[in-house]
């Protein structure tokens, strides 16, 4: 009943301030965590690390052209979730994902769908700048090479640049794309990663904490960079700042434990909270 | 000390107090590493010089000059090589002392002067015909005995009887000192020729390649076999019970004593499968059961030093495992490989035990020309030698343990220059 009542409400897309919030005992998802035409889907996701349930029974729709944003205390499972969502968790020893997620309607969990195929659908961005201990450009080229998306030099060259110039980093770069990667400051370096995930033209990208290592300048580069990039890919990011939150997605959702607690419009969750949960955490009370 | 305003006394005060006792025992703590270090160097300096006093006379070596008269007679018409070149080194020593006229003093006077001349003699000729008809003054080396003498192994005060060389060969060999018939010369012999019995005449040369032989086998069977062991168990294998098995066992086979792989390679190599004895190959064998286990253990450890960043970049690209591994973790891994491996290769180079087993240990005067050549190792030579009554063997061996130590020494310094070289900071 309760649970109608504030779908009700979210639906009028105004929000309005909800007097009565959800008890911090309810573990259920409130809010509406599907969208329409979304360009993934999750549904009841488990997983386990050995015995330990990490993430319960989640659903979660990824819409088209949008930043989500994953937020949390520490341990909540958000990093887990979008591990999920490229497969990346297949590298963890004794880790179990059950459920179902789809990729444009594909069960991305098939056991006919190549792993390799997916992650080249869906890049990752890391916590902490990871460039190939390479050049610049061979950061870039990697993936269309391994990929085989590009049949010659000048075109290679090309998707380069295209991709340095989406992550605004084409300016700064451009006279030493043979220097080592590893050279740069952290925020050029994180910007590389992002160049390198766009250059193999995927469809969603996933950020876990992109800027937790990186001073409030460079924050602020990727943050418009993540918006301008909105314009061609789905993205998904993890973050524990809240006011990136609110300043880079559209659609929000708060993990608890495991348990998908609240998911809405960014606006709404960070000013009308429907959980007493959520509340607690974008008020400071606890994370 | 002043106490707080609550009574109790300020931490400043207590640390103040504790801290002369800290910095005693840290003094104490730097003096012990200082004196361990001092300790270790002086048993290593006390070795080299030993090894170096008793070894660097084995560098130079004695030789005797003869005015070899080449008669043209003799030498018109038979075969070069049937001729009694002993005979001609007599007759040069009969002209220099016309005065030894017994025959047991002609024999003493003939032991003054290596056995190996006459072949030199064949050899120089060989190699310049003009010499016949005419008096050439030649050098040749002197026997092991005027050698030791000269470079003062022997007392020459001792009762003779003591001596291996008495006192008539004395005045001999101090007569030719005093006609500048006796000198000392770079012992290039030592390392180019092979094994010997005579000491003045046994070289290094054939062990040295009986060892790069062994070596090279070594290197081509067990890098391969570690590197493809290290990366599968480390990247791929799924961590288990039957895996774990594999890890201990491997640990194992890096501890087992070398002379187990001797006997293993002895039953194995030798009696089952027929192979030759004393041969480079079946060393290699041996020496490679040796080394891989060496080798897969410091692979596993370089490619867990590669930091999982680098993996999840390019797993999140989209490369496959074994792209990952190729391209970017095995790279990076590449330089702690090489080091495990040269080290690996270093101690193979000096391990003699296993060798022993498979027949090595032979007296080998030839030089092995390959693989399945009947040959000797450096540590066996050394061995060898070390074995052998005569007195210039002692030179001999510990020159032969400076050159093992050279070549220790050189793939070291590779080992350590190669991580320098590719390391990566990341």
């Amino acid at each position: 009943m309760e649970q109608a009542l504030i779908r009700e409400s979210t639906g009028r897309q105004s929000p309005t301030l909800v007097s009565r919030r959800v008890s911090r005992d309810n573990r259920q998802t409130v809010g509406d965590p599907f969208v329409a035409d979304p360009r993934m889907t999750c549904r009841n996701v488990n997983v386990y690390y050995g015995d330990k349930r990490a993430i319960k029974n989640v659903s979660l729709d990824v819409g088209r052209n949008e930043v989500i944003a994953m937020i949390g205390p520490s341990g909540c499972g958000k990093s887990t979730f979008i591990r999920c969502l490229n497969r990346m968790n297949d590298t963890i020893e004794g880790c179990r994902v059950t459920g179902e997620i789809t990729l444009d309607g594909q069960n991305i969990y098939d056991s006919g769908l190549d792993v390799v195929a997916l992650r080249a659908q869906v890049g990752m961005v890391f916590q902490k700048p990871n460039p190939f201990p390479k050049s610049i450009y061979e950061n870039i080229a990697y993936g269309p090479r391994i990929h085989g998306l590009v049949d010659s030099k000048a075109a290679l060259d090309e998707l380069v640049e295209n991709s340095l110039k989406k992550a605004g980093l084409w300016d700064e770069v451009k006279d030493r794309l043979h220097e080592p990667g590893t050279g740069l400051s952290g925020g050029q370096q994180q910007r590389l990663c992002i160049a390198r995930a766009i250059a193999v033209s995927p469809e969603v990208i996933l950020m876990d904490e992109p800027c937790s290592a990186l001073d409030p300048m460079a924050t602020a580069i990727i943050e418009d960079l993540i918006d301008e990039l909105r314009q061609h890919y789905s993205i998904v990011i993890v973050t524990h700042s809240m006011q990136q939150a609110s300043r880079v997605s559209q659609r929000t959702a708060f993990f608890h434990l495991g348990d998908l607690i609240e998911v809405g419009a960014t606006s709404q969750v960070f000013t009308n909270p429907l959980h007493e949960l959520t509340e607690d955490y974008i008020t400071g009370r606890f994370g | 000390m002043t106490p707080n305003a609550n009574g109790s006394p300020r931490t400043i005060d207590i640390v103040n107090r504790s801290l002369a006792r800290r910095y005693l025992s840290e003094r104490r703590f730097r003096m012990c590493g200082l004196a361990a270090i001092t300790a270790s160097l002086l048993f290593l300096c006390v070795l080299l010089f030993t090894i170096g006093k008793n070894g660097y006379t084995a560098f130079q070596q004695t030789v005797i000059r003869l005015d070899v008269h080449f008669d043209e007679e003799q030498f018109s018409s038979q075969d070069l090589n049937a001729l009694d070149y002993q005979d001609l080194i007599r007759s040069s020593l009969q002209r220099l002392f016309p005065e030894v006229e017994d025959r047991s003093e002609q024999r003493m006077l003939r032991a003054l002067v290596s056995s190996g001349a006459a072949f030199q003699l064949q050899e120089s000729v060989a190699q310049d015909p003009s010499f016949i008809g005419k008096t050439i003054p030649l050098w040749f080396p002197a026997s092991d005995e005027v050698d030791m003498v000269m470079k003062g192994h022997f007392k020459r005060t001792a009762p003779e009887e003591e001596r291996p060389i008495n006192d008539l060969q004395l005045q001999w060999i101090d007569r030719l000192a005093a006609e500048n018939r006796i000198a000392f010369r770079f012992n290039k012999g030592f390392f180019t020729s092979g094994d010997s019995r005579e000491p003045e005449l046994a070289g290094i040369w054939g062990a040295t390649t009986g060892s790069f032989f062994t070596l090279l086998v070594t290197l081509v069977l067990s890098f391969p076999i570690g590197v493809a062991s290290a990366v599968y168990l480390e990247e791929f294998a799924p961590r288990n019970r039957l895996t774990d098995l594999i890890e201990v066992n491997i640990n194992n086979l890096a501890a087992v004593p070398s002379i187990v792989f001797g006997l293993l390679g002895l039953s194995v190599f030798l009696n089952f499968f027929q192979m030759p004895r004393s041969a480079p190959v079946v060393g290699g064998l041996v020496l490679t059961l040796m080394t891989f286990p060496t080798i897969i253990i410091a692979g596993r450890a370089a490619l867990k030093s590669v930091p999982p960043s680098i993996r999840e970049a390019a797993l999140g690209v989209g490369a496959s495992k074994m792209q990952t591994v190729v391209h970017h973790v095995l790279p990076l891994a590449f330089p702690g490989i090489l080091t495990g491996t040269i080290i690996g290769m270093a101690r193979a180079l000096g391990e003699t035990a296993p060798l022993l087993m498979i027949g090595m240990v032979a007296f080998i005067v030839d030089i092995p020309r390959g693989f399945t050549d009947p040959s000797t190792a450096l540590p066996v030579q050394i061995y060898l030698w070390a074995d052998s009554p005569e007195r210039a063997f002692v030179e001999k061996t510990s020159a032969a343990i400076m050159v093992l130590l050279a070549f220790m020494i050189l793939m070291n310094s590779a080992a350590i220059y190669l991580r320098k070289r590719f390391e990566r900071r990341w």
